[in-house]
């Protein structure tokens, strides 16, 4: 599906420049994001959870994600949750999917088991912050619809303003629009319309960092809800890549040893 | 003082055009604050910001999320929600109310978060999922799950299966919520048609907290459309009537019918700019009509009719004066402050009544125009005063309420009152002296009826005094047998929609009292600490056992019922969860699994410390609630160590309080009321003696009310509170006048008290009975309000003013002469 995406894309990119439409324009943008983002094998972070509410009252959460990058579908995922203390040692596995609902496993160190979840919901909130699972899972290019909308300056940087529209029917959105960097092909600024087409929440990327010579990351993300007026900021710590993880390392089993 | 009076007269009439200018330019300016007014639509304007109840609530509020919501009550008429069709309709129905503007969660029988196990498989997913296709054994199963699920049944499902709801949590930004809740409104409305149109097997009615927000500016509304101008109407004619300015009736009545239909034109567009029900480009205009309607009217028919025109003019003036000082000032429209203009309206025709009477009698034996005005200002200024600023004094005290609006309405009221003063005593001499003034000549205009009235009471004075007093202390033993009582719901009349909604959904679905705790475990994560649920699961089954309740919604539920999942769906694990790691952990595994809008930020703070546990009610008394809410927090404290924080809030326990505060915040308003009043009374009086007097016809009338209220009613509540303060300064009026003709006669003419009585009745006694009769109609005007609340103000003051005009005429003389009689004057 990638490859016939990415065959598309250089086809209409490379062809088709002058006759371009909005929405070849914004799918192009997105396919060469993916092409840019492939390859990296796999990754690494610690990550720092801080959800505040309207008024200021704050609470902190703290995991440990590995990421699998797997061709032509989405990634696999196995966070470590280290805080609050009653979660620590609780691990979620997922194989993410750009149309179909997830896989997603749970290991209860409490009760000493994997518990498989089977659930299409993707759009709830993950841990009680303001992000949902929908919104931290890997992007695939196959998971919206796109045009693109006009070029924009974000703090001194250049941007595509592309819109996405979720193909998943049991996202929380109507669409959403991205503010990409035209130099690194990465996020600074996502807008997530609810399902009456009303602003929702605003997500901004920083602290990004080029990792291998060549992978951008951001560094912290503050998402804030509109109509709540709750917010997070998710800070990720320590990257590494290319660490050696295997398949084997996002199975049942694998999820019973993490630690 | 004298002198001011006598020469006050002649000044009005030498600058007379000048006064007319200066009060219509004063008019305009004050009325031109009329652009500020617009209707509120929140019930929360009924609290103080230093309210208890209100204060607890916030806080609750700021925990969790705000829980304004829309409920969509759907009735199918086969009686069985638990069809193919109907449950498509509630997915659909359910999909639609996230449409409505600010919808943050939408909760029905349909997208209920179903969990089940199969072996370590856990399941979350919609309770119906493409109802169309489901089978009979499918939907019987999804019958007895959602008839059986402590979170549905009673609160979306009713225990017959025949009616359900789907309910949108709305979180207004309340930047302008003028705006915000009609847009709400006007949303789910179109859905509701929508769904009623296109499926006639169903029925969909709307109901929640925006709805009782928004029927708080429908009811003011209505109010302004159903009471402002049949009283308008009513009162000229009485006015007509009883100061016969009517010299040829029916051709009058019938310009006079024609003139107020151009009318409701204007006071119902001014008062409706502020929601814009009608487009600028058509209300622009329409003000200057507004302006103009007036003074072409009074033109054309101030021939006709000089006195009752002039007096309408002035009402008009005191009305918009009176509301756009309040518009300045910054005061919301509410259902009680929309009875300021028929307040205003009664009382500022009563100060001119008092002087067009004696001016008429001046003129009927045969003094000349001018000559009559001035006497009448001489005779008229002091007296119209003092009754002036002792209304005004009465409608502030109700600033000493804890409700706003009324404090509103005093202060609007107050305004008008000084207004229709001031245009009283300056406007109308000036314009009734550029008038021809035709009145029949008579030699003597005695009045006789008063005469005969005046001698009656003298010569039977011992009966009445004690017939009276009798009347009185049967009366007044009746008030200990009113009950205090706020029912919210109740405050609107069935003729309001969200009346009959609502009680169509207490009825057949769920109830509209609801107390919200906030039950804190007093540590961070603290809500997975098994002991802490424990509790928690307990107090929500003490509560399910009470007899008032009728759901409870507890996330202990919840935690119980992935207990068991987790142990294969084993019904012996329909329990807390044994320790808080598998708490916390069933709790993670839960909300990783829902979906978006369905998480449980509703139940559960931030940090974890604490929940929220909701109880809805039936529909009982302001006592029974609050005696409920005690009994919760002796159960928790003699019952719970874990809970540390346990205050029920929320609108209903708000308004079980709102009755007796504002009987106790308005015991010291009236207080002070009477203090000054008392001593305005001494000081204008110049007796100590007649002012203390003055007391009891005073006092007496609220008292007498209120007893005769017990026998009728029994129940009293918050637009109550205020009636005494209020009528207070109405009835004063009364006895001003008659003490200050009778004192005029003891020193000016040296009268003994039976003659200065009868000199009284004479001179004041017609003048009081046809103010009496205009407040009392103003006031049963306001009695037929579709908001309870002024309907029972009105009504209650109405039955005062009765009360005190019977005081005045036949309980005060007799009074007067027992303890004023000695001595045969000065």
């Amino acid at each position: 599906m990638k490859i016939y995406l990415i065959i598309l894309g250089l086809f209409i990119v490379s062809f088709n420049v002058i006759a371009e439409t909005a929405e070849e324009k914004g799918l192009a943008i997105a396919v060469e994001a993916d092409k840019r983002d492939t390859g990296w094998g796999d990754q690494q972070a610690k990550l720092v959870m801080t959800l505040k509410n309207r008024f200021g009252q704050e609470s902190r959460r703290e995991n440990r994600n590995k990421t699998l990058e797997v061709d032509g579908d989405g990634d696999k995922t196995l966070i470590v949750f280290d805080s609050p203390k009653d979660i620590k040692g609780t691990a979620f596995l997922s194989f993410t999917h750009a149309l179909r609902p997830d896989e997603q496993w749970i290991y209860l160190p409490a009760l000493k088991r994997v518990k498989r979840i089977s659930s299409s919901n993707k759009s709830g909130p993950f841990l009680g912050s303001e992000f949902s699972y929908e919104d931290i899972s890997s992007q695939e290019v196959g998971k919206y619809k796109y045009k693109y909308l006009r070029d924009e300056k974000i703090n001194g940087r250049d941007t595509f303003v592309v819109e996405a529209i979720p193909q998943y029917n049991k996202s929380g959105y109507t669409r959403l629009i991205n503010w990409i960097d035209k130099e690194r092909y990465q996020p600074l600024k996502t807008e997530f319309y609810d399902r009456k087409n009303s602003l929702l929440k605003t997500l901004l990327y920083s602290q990004y960092n080029q990792y291998l010579n060549k992978y951008w990351r951001a560094g912290r993300m503050d998402m804030q809800n509109h109509i709540t007026g709750k917010s997070t900021s998710l800070e990720f710590l320590e990257y590494k890549f290319r660490t050696g993880l295997k398949d084997r390392d996002f199975n049942r089993n694998a999820l019973k040893r993490a630690r | 003082m004298k002198n001011f009076e006598a020469n006050y007269g002649q000044w009005i009439l030498r600058y007379r055009w000048l006064v007319i200018l200066a009060c219509f330019f004063a008019v305009l300016m004050a009325a031109s604050g009329g652009q500020f007014l617009s209707f509120t639509n929140n019930y929360r304007v009924f609290f103080s910001e230093e309210n208890p109840q209100l204060k607890a609530f916030d806080a609750l509020e700021r925990m969790y999320t705000k829980n304004d919501n829309v409920i969509f009550i759907v009735t199918p008429k086969n009686g069985d929600v638990f069809t193919n069709k109907t449950l498509a309709v509630i997915e659909e129905l359910t999909e639609q109310a996230w449409q409505l503007p600010f919808s943050i969660r939408v909760d029905s029988i349909t997208n209920f978060q179903y969990t089940s196990a199969e072996g370590d498989d856990l399941t979350v997913q919609n309770l119906v999922e493409d109802a169309e296709k489901l089978s009979a054994s499918d939907i019987k199963k999804i019958k007895e799950i959602a008839l059986n699920e402590p979170v549905l049944k009673n609160r979306l499902i009713s225990r017959t299966a025949a009616v359900t709801g789907v309910n949108a949590t709305i979180q207004l930004p309340g930047k302008n919520e003028t705006k915000e809740v009609p847009m709400v409104v006007v949303k789910a409305r179109e859905i509701m048609n929508d769904f009623n149109q296109r499926y006639p097997d169903i029925e969909v009615r709307l109901n929640g907290m925006v709805l009782m927000n928004n029927a708080f500016s429908e009811a003011s509304q209505q109010d302004m459309q159903k009471l402002i101008l049949p009283s308008f109407i009513l009162m000229i004619i009485i006015l007509g009537i009883l100061i016969r300015d009517l010299s040829k009736p029916w051709y009058s009545l019938l310009v006079l019918f024609g003139a107020l239909a151009a009318t409701i034109f204007i006071v119902a567009s001014y008062f409706t700019k502020g929601v814009h029900l009608v487009p600028e480009a058509i209300y622009k205009p329409l003000s200057y009509i507004v302006i103009a309607l007036p003074f072409a009217w009074y033109l054309l028919f101030m021939r006709l009719l000089p006195g009752t025109a002039t007096t309408f003019l002035i009402i008009i003036f005191s009305i918009m004066a009176a509301m756009g000082i309040g518009g300045y000032v910054g005061f919301p429209l509410t259902p009680p402050s929309m009875s300021a203009p028929t307040i205003i309206l009664t009382v500022a025709i009563a100060n001119c009544v008092h002087i067009l009477v004696t001016f008429l009698h001046d003129m009927r034996v045969g003094k000349e125009k001018n000559a009559a005005i001035i006497e009448s200002l001489r005779i008229n200024l002091q007296p119209v005063f003092l009754a002036s600023i002792t209304t005004a004094i009465g409608f502030l005290s109700m600033n000493f309420s804890d409700a706003p609006p009324f404090q509103h309405l005093g202060n609007f009221v107050a305004f008008g009152v000084v207004a229709s003063f001031i245009l009283s005593v300056t406007f109308l001499p000036a314009v009734i002296s550029l008038l021809p003034v035709k009145v029949k000549q008579v030699d003597t205009d005695k009045d006789q009826l008063m005469e005969r009235l005046g001698d009656f009471v003298v010569r039977n004075r011992k009966r009445l005094m004690f017939g009276m007093g009798g009347v009185i202390i049967v009366l007044i033993s009746f008030l200990p047998r009113n009950e205090l009582n706020d029912v919210f719901v109740e405050y609107f009349d069935e003729s309001v929609t969200f009346r009959a909604n609502s009680d169509y959904m207490i009825k057949n679905l769920t109830g509209l009292y609801i107390i919200d705790y906030s039950l804190a475990s007093g540590e961070s994560g603290g809500v997975s600490n098994p002991e802490y649920q424990k509790e928690v699961a307990a107090f929500s089954d003490w509560y399910r056992q009470q007899p008032e309740a009728i759901h409870v919604n507890v996330f202990t539920d919840i935690m119980k019922r992935l207990n068991k999942n987790m142990h294969g769906d084993n019904q012996d694990w329909y329990r807390i969860p044994q320790n808080r790691e598998l708490s916390a952990q069933y709790l993670l595994l839960y909300e990783m699994s829902l979906p978006y809008g369905l998480d449980l930020n509703n139940q559960i703070n931030v940090d974890k410390s604490a929940t929220r546990m909701t109880v809805t009610l039936k529909t009982i008394s302001s006592n029974e609630i609050i005696a409920l809410e005690n009994r919760a927090q002796k159960w928790l404290q003699e019952n719970t160590k874990y809970i540390t924080q346990s205050d029920g809030s929320g609108p209903t326990v708000m308004f079980a309080h709102i009755g007796k505060r504002n009987i106790v915040s308005m015991l010291s308003g009236t207080t002070v009321a009477l203090f000054l009043i008392s001593m305005i009374l001494i000081f204008a009086l110049r007796s100590f003696k007649i002012g203390f007097i003055s007391l009891l016809p005073n006092l007496v009338p609220a008292a007498m009310g209120f007893g005769l209220w017990g026998i009728m009613v029994g129940e009293v509540g918050l637009a109550l509170s205020v009636v005494t303060g209020m009528t207070l300064g109405i009835v004063v009026d009364d006895t001003v006048h008659l003490l200050s003709k009778y004192l005029r006669a003891r020193r000016e003419k040296g009268l003994g008290a039976e003659d200065a009585v009868r000199y009284a009745f004479t001179h004041v006694g017609r003048a009081l009975i046809t103010t009496s009769i205009i407040l009392v109609a103003g006031f049963s005007v306001i009695a037929q309000s579709s908001f309870e609340l002024n309907a029972g103000m009105g009504l209650l003051t109405a039955i005062v003013i009765v009360f005190a005009l019977a005081a005045d005429l036949l309980f005060l003389p007799a009074l007067l002469i027992k303890f004023d009689g000695k001595g045969k004057g000065k």
